[in-house]
């Protein structure tokens, strides 16, 4: 027992160095210019976002297509505290901002989930919809109540102090925080609301408080890659946090797989460089043809495999070996959560 | 005073063309259980064929719409056959999904340099605009135009649905499509021929928009869209007086913020509007209450 | 000493709109009882345990469990007061695994918060190694140890229905409501249930009631019948007086297997 306690550990951690070494080598070697780089820094920044919805999403069954906006509130806060107090680019002063996107986004969430966690699954989809447009139309118009906040031309002056160091150790952190949260009393909680949520409520599970925080973790994460977001691109605008960003996110979740961390991590990571790549080949006509693009493939890909690539699969070092002798155990392949 | 009554009547003006899109959603709802979030950009697409009648083909009003209707409808019976009808039966959520893939994709096609384009073009209409004073308040030709329009559709409407055994098929299907089958009704039919009239009751409200508000753009569809939603399910969604009576408290709430408040807070108050609705009351202010069986 | 009674409800009444789905219901069930609810279908009998769960709130009359008034209470805290039921149509976390079902349940004794599970403290390991070796021994009660990691979906029938028991078994109730455990079940797996649900009542000191088309297992478990048609109590008693009372062979009896 010892042993695969340890095994998955030093798995993870080999992988870890491993692709960290890879990319900073590939960097030093100039084989990864500086679009490449921040094309990376995207991807990760998609992930940590991403393993938000899919915790809402994903994992509770709760459909939320307002996820940009608390992407958003997490920029826009992270990045006002750093623009106002981190002038002298101090790194705990950094951390701190993106705590405090992270927790803005968070209580927001929380306020909002409330009373909207009740509605069920086509409603909510259209109330989160709502909230967001109308995040959307606070974001053109802050600049009335705080002109720091820029409104409707965007914001700039938040120090740019995520590089890729940064961003690797806080999405790898997120994965392991989600990883944590999914195989446990949580995560179970939160698949039994999403399979069945009556029946979950009847086995004693208290479905509002497993809903609400999913809800508030999920968007938490948004608003944690909304900060990293504003300390990586120097200038916040409005369009960034619209209905097409929640559009990418529930995307990614979708096409990844429902109830898979790893679905959601290797497509997120995959879309942001296919997007790149296609960019880069096409030229100009990508830039044209790309909402197109997306639209069919998201079209496509829900008619042809509704429950997503990886749906409900996990790599295997990310499951934790159970706890006690069992009979029968299956390999490989585990189902919803393990244990 | 007259300035309120003036916006009263714009605001019925716009309720009006509201309920033309909120019926095509209700109608939808009511026989897939669908939220067609598509149905907003197929708006559009009529506004751009009432728009290509007027400046390219030189055609009269009733005419356009006439066209608008017939290209729309075509448009509805297919986006149902490939992008809906293969996720029928399966999660809701899946059938949403796809719903949203088409809404973008009409939008970002329509974008296209060589299709429509993504910068605004203004309507010429084929008629002048006109304006009549009566006991202090104003009201224009288009007015009239809309009101009648829509008057006009509702009616034959009303007597399609229930006075022919096509609207006595769609009204089962929309109740149970097993127990409908079992009647003798095609289901797919019927659901494809309600995706057909409601794509044509969008685009008749979308050139009646593009003859009132005349700037069009592939976006223009999404705000009416989701506003019309919110009317089909403010007056309880399914129900097709409740899609009239929403949409005419939508057209209200909006012409009355815009004129008395601020303009900025027109769409924030929309949504404001839904989601409250769907807190307090989501079957609507017309709907019943169905408990889940469990 | 007189001892409380398990259940009681007084003078249920539930309408849905104008229709009347449940009235006057009176029914008193004492520890260790196993009671039997039958009735022709859409008699009413699942909106009583619907009301009983709490899904619904009865539109008058009082429940009251083990001496606390549970009337409208939110079902999952009726859950946690002790009343645990399986359903109908199987109502399994359908993409989880057998033991994640089970394990599941244990979510609102689990011991551990949040932190402690993000940051995988040894409170975590130690409960949930705890909650892991008591859902193993429940699936074990239950004959489902094999398939601790099957996907629930892909479980054959009768074994659905038993982890739906186990399941329910793993709340720790101090009531069982079964709806319908036999439902398409052959002659042979009847018994076969007849004799899961007995070793599961001893073993885990429950008191049971019985919803049950199959009149084999109805006869075979039930101390007392109570039986149901449009809402109404029509009869109440023991199963071979019951057998016999004409109103109820007049409310159509329902499968009337041979016993």
């Amino acid at each position: 027992m010892q042993k695969s306690k340890w095994g998955s550990f030093i798995i993870i951690a080999a992988v870890t160095l491993v692709v960290y070494a890879v990319v900073r080598t590939l960097e030093t070697m100039g084989l990864i210019d500086q679009y490449w780089q921040r094309v990376l820094d995207q991807a990760l920044i998609m992930t940590i976002g991403a393993l938000g919805l899919s915790i809402i999403y994903g994992f509770t069954g709760q459909f939320s297509l307002g996820h940009a906006a608390f992407y958003g509130l997490g920029a826009y806060s992270a990045g006002l505290f750093s623009k106002v107090y981190n002038s002298d680019h101090n790194l705990l002063l950094f951390m701190v901002s993106l705590l405090v996107g992270a927790a803005v986004a968070g209580l927001v969430a929380l306020v909002i989930g409330l009373p909207i966690l009740r509605l069920r699954s086509d409603y909510l989809g259209i109330a989160t919809l709502g909230f967001g447009i109308i995040v959307k139309v606070g974001m053109d118009n802050f600049n009335k109540l705080i002109p720091a906040l820029g409104g409707a031309t965007g914001m700039s002056g938040t120090p740019q102090l995520a590089n890729f160091d940064w961003l690797f150790i806080v999405a790898l952190l997120v994965i392991i925080l989600v990883r944590n949260f999914v195989y446990s009393t949580y995560g179970r909680a939160c698949t039994a609301v999403r399979e069945d949520e009556i029946a979950a409520d009847v086995l004693g599970i208290n479905t509002t408080n497993t809903k609400v925080i999913a809800f508030v973790l999920g968007c938490a994460l948004a608003g944690l890659a909304g900060g990293m977001y504003a300390h990586r691109y120097p200038f916040l605008h409005p369009s960034s946090f619209d209905f097409l960003k929640s559009f990418d996110f529930l995307l990614v979740v979708v096409l990844g797989g429902l109830g898979s961390i790893t679905g959601t991590v290797v497509t997120a990571v995959a879309w942001v460089f296919l997007l790149e790549v296609l960019r880069f080949v096409l030229g100009q006509t990508f830039i044209d043809f790309r909402g197109v693009i997306y639209a069919l493939i998201l079209i496509i890909a829900i008619i042809v495999r509704p429950q997503g690539i990886f749906s409900g699969r996990e790599i295997g070092f990310l499951v934790p070996k159970p706890f006690s002798t069992l009979v029968g155990r299956k390999d490989g392949v585990n189902a919803g959560t393990g244990s | 005073m007259e300035y309120f009554l003036d916006q009263i009547i714009n605001g019925l003006q716009l309720g009006l063309m509201y309920a033309l899109i909120a019926l095509g959603y209700t109608m939808v709802y009511g026989v897939v259980k669908l939220i067609n979030f598509a149905h907003g950009d197929v708006f559009m697409v009529g506004a751009f064929v009432g728009y290509f009648g007027f400046t390219q083909w030189g055609l009269s009003v009733p005419l356009a719409v006439l066209t608008a209707m017939a290209v729309c409808s075509i448009l509805g019976v297919i986006i149902e056959k490939i992008a809906y009808r293969p996720l029928r039966y399966a999660p809701k959520i899946s059938v949403l999904i796809s719903a949203l893939g088409v809404s973008l994709f009409l939008e970002y096609f329509c974008s296209l340099k060589f299709v429509f384009g993504p910068n605004y073009r203004v309507v010429t209409r084929p008629f002048q605009e006109m304006h009549w004073n009566i006991m202090g308040v104003t009201i224009t030709n288009i007015q009239v135009i809309v009101f009648f329009t829509v008057l006009i559709m509702l009616l034959l409407l009303q007597f399609l649905l229930y006075r022919t055994k096509v609207g006595t098929a769609m009204r089962t299907v929309s109740v149970d499509h097993d127990a409908a089958r079992l009647m003798g009704v095609n289901v797919d039919n019927t659901i494809s021929l309600t995706f057909a009239i409601g794509s044509a009751f969008a685009a008749a409200g979308g050139v009646l928009y593009a003859i009132a508000y005349p700037q069009i753009h592939p976006f223009m569809g999404i705000m009416p869209g989701l506003k019309a939603f919110t009317a089909a399910v403010l007056g309880g969604i399914g129900i097709i007086p409740g899609a009239v009576l929403g949409a005419i408290i939508m057209g209200q709430v909006e012409t009355l913020t815009s004129a008395f408040l601020s303009s900025q807070l027109r769409d924030a108050i929309a949504f404001l509007i839904l989601i409250l609705v769907l807190l307090i009351r989501p079957t609507g202010i017309l709907g019943r209450n169905e408990p889940d069986k469990v | 000493m007189v001892s409380m009674p398990v259940l009681v409800l007084e003078d249920i009444d539930k309408s849905f709109g104008g229709l009347k789905a449940v009235s006057g219901f009176n029914m008193t069930i004492e520890k260790g009882e196993v009671v039997g609810l039958i009735g022709p279908n859409g008699a009413g009998k699942t909106t009583v345990f619907n009301m009983i769960s709490g899904i619904y709130r009865p539109s008058s009359g009082k429940i009251t469990f083990l001496g606390d008034e549970i009337t409208g209470m939110a079902p999952y805290l009726v859950c946690q007061k002790g009343i645990a039921r399986t359903f109908q149509n199987i109502r399994l976390f359908r993409e989880n695994t057998v033991l994640d079902n089970v394990m599941t349940i244990f979510h609102p004794r689990a011991g551990y918060n949040l932190l402690d599970a993000v940051l995988r403290t040894p409170r975590f390991k130690r409960h949930e190694s705890a909650i892991t070796g008591q859902a193993m021994e429940l699936l074990s009660a239950l004959g489902l140890e094999d398939r601790a990691y099957d996907k629930a979906m892909n479980l054959p029938y009768g074994a659905q229905r038993r982890l739906e028991i186990a399941r329910a078994l793993a709340g720790r109730p101090r009531l069982l409501l079964l709806d319908e455990p036999a439902a398409g079940m052959n002659p042979a797996e009847v018994v076969k249930m007849v004799e899961l649900i007995k070793y599961v009542k001893e073993k885990f000191d429950l008191t049971v009631l019985l919803i049950e088309h199959q009149m084999g297992m109805v006869m075979k478990l039930c101390e007392r019948l109570v039986v149901l048609d449009f809402g109404q109590i029509i009869a109440s008693g023991l199963p071979a007086e019951i057998r016999s009372d004409p109103l109820v062979l007049e409310a159509y009896l329902g499968k009337g297997a041979a016993v």
